[in-house]
């Protein structure tokens, strides 16, 4: 480099400058500040560019800290190729900007940490918001720019650091050196400095020696503490059922099939959760004390399809449960007659306790229902923004050290980006008028079809249920074997799981026909007319359950009977799952084998498969009440079907050809099992407490008029029996039946998320505006850096 | 208890390394190192310098109390079992080189496991997560930068338009003040939008050989 020139940076008097750009001094009324500023500095920063420059030539740079020239030297070739045109005064002086620096220079770490420091220290004397002026731009005064941390050498900044942390608490001090990112040799000299200005001055050694003898165990035990349960935690992921499993399936086929098998893991919580209220409460303690059985038939296979013979008397159904206290010597004494004062041992009142016991894990799968909804939709919501960015840089997971998994994470992170890809160029498509007309009317013609399609499978079903309870009478009147009559009971089931298994392929061809763009939408309108389909047979099935008209007019005991109902329905719609995943994949794929001879294979289709676990788990849910032990019967059937799903999935089927992005897809499937699958079952259930009649001669509740009515009969038996607690009938009576209080509480809640929502808001505009503001700045330094190169070269013309 | 444990493996430690007397200065330097960074346990130092000393035995020295001068070039660091199948080994250990070359000293090493444990502070992690993807090492993560981490991260899977359309999209979503680059203002905001950044980028580790 030869003689570096003179830099003056006085910004000229406004005859060069005028007309060619808009320069500050151009302003000159509204931004004094700005130039009397410019013009105060300018001498200063002239003289010290000049003495940087010299000195950078004179020595070598091995006298400098080595780390400052690296700084200044690596950054120059690669800018000195985007910024041809800037001089090499421009390029070092765009190199030693605090910005460029961060992490590198160690300087520049020590500046800005003495900056953090002092920042810290003053933030008790920062001025209320509301005297802050409002301009965009901040005024220069607010900066101290007389100590220019650039200016200082490296040890001097050493000492500004050392002298602003001996000013802070040692809690403070401490967690400041632990976050710095310098490197231990640094630490370990800016600590000494501290220690010996410390020292002298006060007893703080103590502070400093955790190693001493006495403080030696106690530091090992908190370490060790905080180690093992670091680890605990750890282990604890990795622990979880079908963590491989499932981390294979993602790797290979995306996160979109993923959400499948995790929707799967959540229904399976679901329901080990009400499985064991249920389990705990009711039917152990019916089991432990069992009910004047009728006589048991014989065990015959059909009972695993009809869930009738055998299986009618059994714990598995509403009519077993007893309607009486159970261990209390008082229920074997008439009615009236005084008890023997003897304290029973352990009475369970077994009506409250099933009903409570139902009630209240309709209430536990409510709440885990809404916390993984409003959780999934708080995920989903706050990833839409830098979605890409965020999984170029956080996918990879470092924790996986052996070559397959990184082959397999590797694998995964390739799917997901591309996955990503896929939806944000579906998006940006356009169409001409005409074409958008047509492809409205086809969308018009498909949804009339589908309608049309659900309407006349639920008519079919209606009919046929007429038809088969004909054929039951005149069997009954016939006298013919049992189980020719069973037999006939399946039909219906049969009937319905065909229906649920044909009718969604027609959809997809309808869906194919239509034409979507995004396959986001595609999925979404099959999904939809499938769960329309499935939602009118199922009222359809409910409505004829609670009327008794057609089917169980005819039994005593209707509950066990709606019950043994279910459960065919369960059965029927696994086998048919069954037979869905054989023909629909396996042999599929043979198919396509044979008739083309390339390796396609069929894809998983996601949707249909989600609606079928949601349908399968509304019927767990409707017959909660009937058949207590319906959960474990869907725990078995989701553990089943977990392997064989994911086996055939490995063997079969391809990843989505169309990849989307799954994270919206499994808000939809939890807020679908929520809405109206959940719901319905508890509006159902609801219902049938508060306005069907038990039978008169089996279950719990026999006897009563409505099943609501054991509650309030041991109110009234809680009252009379102990005249201290009237204040809990009072609760009862004017808060949980008066409506009144219902409506207010919902008011109110409506009222916190109306509020939250608007406060949201308002978090986002401020967001936005400050996204602007750094737009802002960013144009500013782009403004400045050019303003400073044009003098420079102007200054470098004239002389 | 804790103590007779720690105390017998710290026995085992030295015997393993075969002396007898104080290795390290026990008090002195355990208190640096406790007070100047210490997330993992402290009993990894030791275990650390068995593991730094095992990769080159005759150059590193076992006694450590006249802070001796001992480098260890990159290839024998990223041929370690947690690093080797990692694809951004060598950049995980640059960014910890002093001397800008790759090779770390004992304290660069004790610096690297520290950073990379569970309970250093989200903003160091972000600041050397910066390091790491910052290829060409100019204080900004250009589109190259980018484009060599995709590369890393996905083996080379995706097509050429793939890349230049994600190196897009990022710098397109990521950037704020508009000059087409990420810088470290940038990288930070992106990363406290990400509730995955401490699970398992850079953070969450547990590199211990075998747990106590």
């Amino acid at each position: 480099m030869s003689q570096p020139p003179s830099i003056t940076l006085q910004v000229p008097e406004g005859t060069e400058s005028d007309g060619q750009e808009l320069s500050p001094d151009n302003e000159r009324a509204l931004h004094t500040s700005f130039h009397q500023l410019i013009l105060e500095q300018s001498s200063l920063i002239e003289a010290d560019l000049e003495l940087e420059l010299q000195e950078r030539s004179r020595e070598p740079p091995a006298c400098l800290d080595t780390r400052d020239a690296c700084a200044v030297s690596w950054p120059e070739p690669g800018q000195g190729e985007e910024h041809p045109s800037y001089s090499s005064a421009s390029l070092q002086i765009l190199a030693s900007m605090p910005s460029r620096t961060i992490g590198r220079s160690l300087g520049a770490i020590i500046s800005q940490y003495c900056n953090r420091t002092a920042r810290l220290r003053r933030r008790s004397n920062r001025p209320p918001l509301q005297q802050l002026c409002r301009a965009a731009r901040p005024s220069l005064r607010q900066y101290n720019l007389d100590t220019d941390p650039a200016s200082t050498t490296l040890e001097e900044k050493r000492r500004l650091l050392v002298k602003e942390l001996l000013s802070l608490s040692p809690s403070q001090c401490s967690h400041v050196l632990l976050t710095m990112p310098l490197s231990l040799e640094e630490k370990r000299i800016i600590r000494q400095q501290l220690s010996g200005q410390r020292g002298p001055l006060g007893q703080r050694a103590h502070h400093w020696a955790p190693f001493s003898s006495c403080g030696w165990p106690k530091v090992c035990i908190v370490l060790g503490c905080r180690g093992l349960w670091y680890r605990l935690l750890s282990l604890l992921r990795t622990a979880q059922p079908w963590h491989y499993a499932l981390k294979q399936i993602g790797g290979r086929f995306g996160s979109s099939v993923l959400s499948y098998f995790l929707f799967l893991k959540t229904l399976l919580t679901l329901n080990f959760v009400s499985f064991f209220i249920l389990l705990a409460f009711v039917v152990v303690m019916q089991a432990v004390y069992p009910s004047a059985a009728v006589s048991p038939q014989p065990f015959t296979g059909l009972e695993l399809l009809t869930g009738a013979g055998s299986f009618t008397n059994s714990l598995l159904y509403y009519g077993y449960y007893s309607n009486v206290t159970l261990n209390d010597p008082c229920s074997s004494s008439p009615e009236g007659s005084e008890c023997p004062l003897a304290a029973p041992l352990l009475p369970y009142n077994l009506p409250l306790a099933y009903l409570f016991s139902v009630w209240v894990s309709f209430l536990v799968t409510c709440i885990l229902l809404v916390y993984s909804v409003s959780r999934s939709f708080l995920g989903s919501v706050r990833s839409s923004t830098a979605v890409l960015a965020i999984k170029v840089f956080c996918a990879w997971d470092f924790k996986v050290v052996q070559r397959r998994s990184v082959k397999l994470q590797c694998e995964n992170i390739c799917t997901q980006l591309k996955e990503l890809l896929g939806e944000q160029s579906s998006r940006s498509r356009s169409q001409s008028r005409c074409q958008v007309l047509g492809h409205y009317l086809v969308m018009l013609l498909a949804w009339v079809l589908a309608l049309g399609l659900a309407s006349g499978c639920v008519l079919g079903v209606h009919h046929l249920s007429e038809r088969m309870h004909t054929v039951q009478q005149e069997q009954q009147a016939q006298g013919s074997a049992r189980w020719q009559q069973e037999i006939l009971l399946l039909v219906v089931p049969f009937v319905v799981s065909l229906l649920n298994a044909v009718m969604p392929h027609l959809f997809n061809l309808l869906a194919l026909w239509e034409k979507q763009d995004s396959p986001v939408t595609q999925v979404s309108v099959a999904i939809f007319r499938n769960l329309i389909l499935k939602t009118m047979v199922l009222i359809l099935l409910c409505y004829q359950w609670l009327s008794r008209s057609i089917i169980c007019s005819a039994e005593e005991c209707w509950e066990t009977c709606v019950g043994q109902d279910l459960y065919r329905f369960m059965v029927m719609d696994f086998i048919f799952t069954l037979l869905d995943t054989l023909f629909g994949e396996l042999i599929w794929r043979l198919i396509l084998e044979k008739r083309q001879k390339k390796k396609q294979r069929p894809e998983f289709d996601i949707a249909r498969n989600v609606l079928e676990l949601i349908y399968g788990q509304t019927l767990t849910w409707l017959g909660l009440l009937f058949a207590p032990l319906l959960p474990a019967l869907q725990m078995l059937k989701l553990l089943l079907l977990f392997y064989i799903k994911k086996t055939s999935l490995m063997r079969n089927c391809q990843s989505p050809s169309k990849p989307w992005q799954a994270s919206r897809m499994s808000t939809l499937f939890i807020t679908l099992l929520c809405f109206p699958s959940f719901l319905g079952a508890a509006t159902f259930f609801s219902y049938t407490i508060w306005s069907v009649r038990p039978s008169e001669t089996c279950g719990p509740f026999r006897g009563l008029e409505t099943i609501y009515k054991s509650g309030k009969r041991w109110m009234l038996v809680l009252e009379k029996s102990n005249p201290n607690i009237t204040w809990f009938a009072w609760v009862y009576q004017y808060l949980l039946e008066n409506a009144c209080l219902q409506f207010f509480m919902s008011a109110a809640l409506i009222a916190v998320i109306y509020f939250n929502i608007q406060v949201v808001r308002g978090r986002q505009k401020v967001i936005c505006l400050l996204q602007e503001q750094i737009a802002k700045e960013g144009e500013d330094k782009a403004f400045l850096i050019q303003k400073f190169q044009n003098v420079y070269e102007q200054r470098r013309r004239r002389s | 208890m804790f103590t007779s444990s720690t105390c017998s493996l710290l026995r085992d430690q030295n015997t393993v390394l075969g002396v007898t007397g104080t290795t390290f200065c026990p008090e002195q330097f355990m208190n640096q190192y406790f007070q100047l960074f210490f997330y993992c346990l402290f009993l990894l130092v030791y275990r650390l310098h068995g593991r730094y000393h095992e990769m080159a035995p005759n150059v590193v020295p076992m006694d450590y109390t006249k802070d001796p001068d001992v480098k260890l070039p990159m290839q024998l660091i990223i041929n370690m079992p947690e690093l080797k199948e990692n694809p951004f080994k060598e950049r995980i250990v640059a960014s910890f080189s002093e001397d800008g070359e790759g090779s770390l000293s004992f304290n660069d090493f004790v610096d690297m496991f520290s950073v990379l444990s569970e309970m250093a502070p989200r903003e160091l992690k972000a600041i050397y997560a910066f390091k790491i993807y910052d290829f060409n090492t100019d204080n900004f993560i250009c589109k190259a930068d980018l484009e060599k981490t995709l590369n890393k991260l996905t083996r080379e899977e995706l097509t050429d338009e793939e890349i230049t359309l994600v190196c897009e999209k990022v710098i397109e979503e990521a950037d704020m003040d508009g000059d087409g680059k990420l810088g470290f203002a940038d990288f930070e905001n992106m990363i406290s939008k990400a509730p995955d950044f401490l699970r398992y980028s850079l953070g969450n580790q547990v590199y211990q050989q075998k747990p106590f």
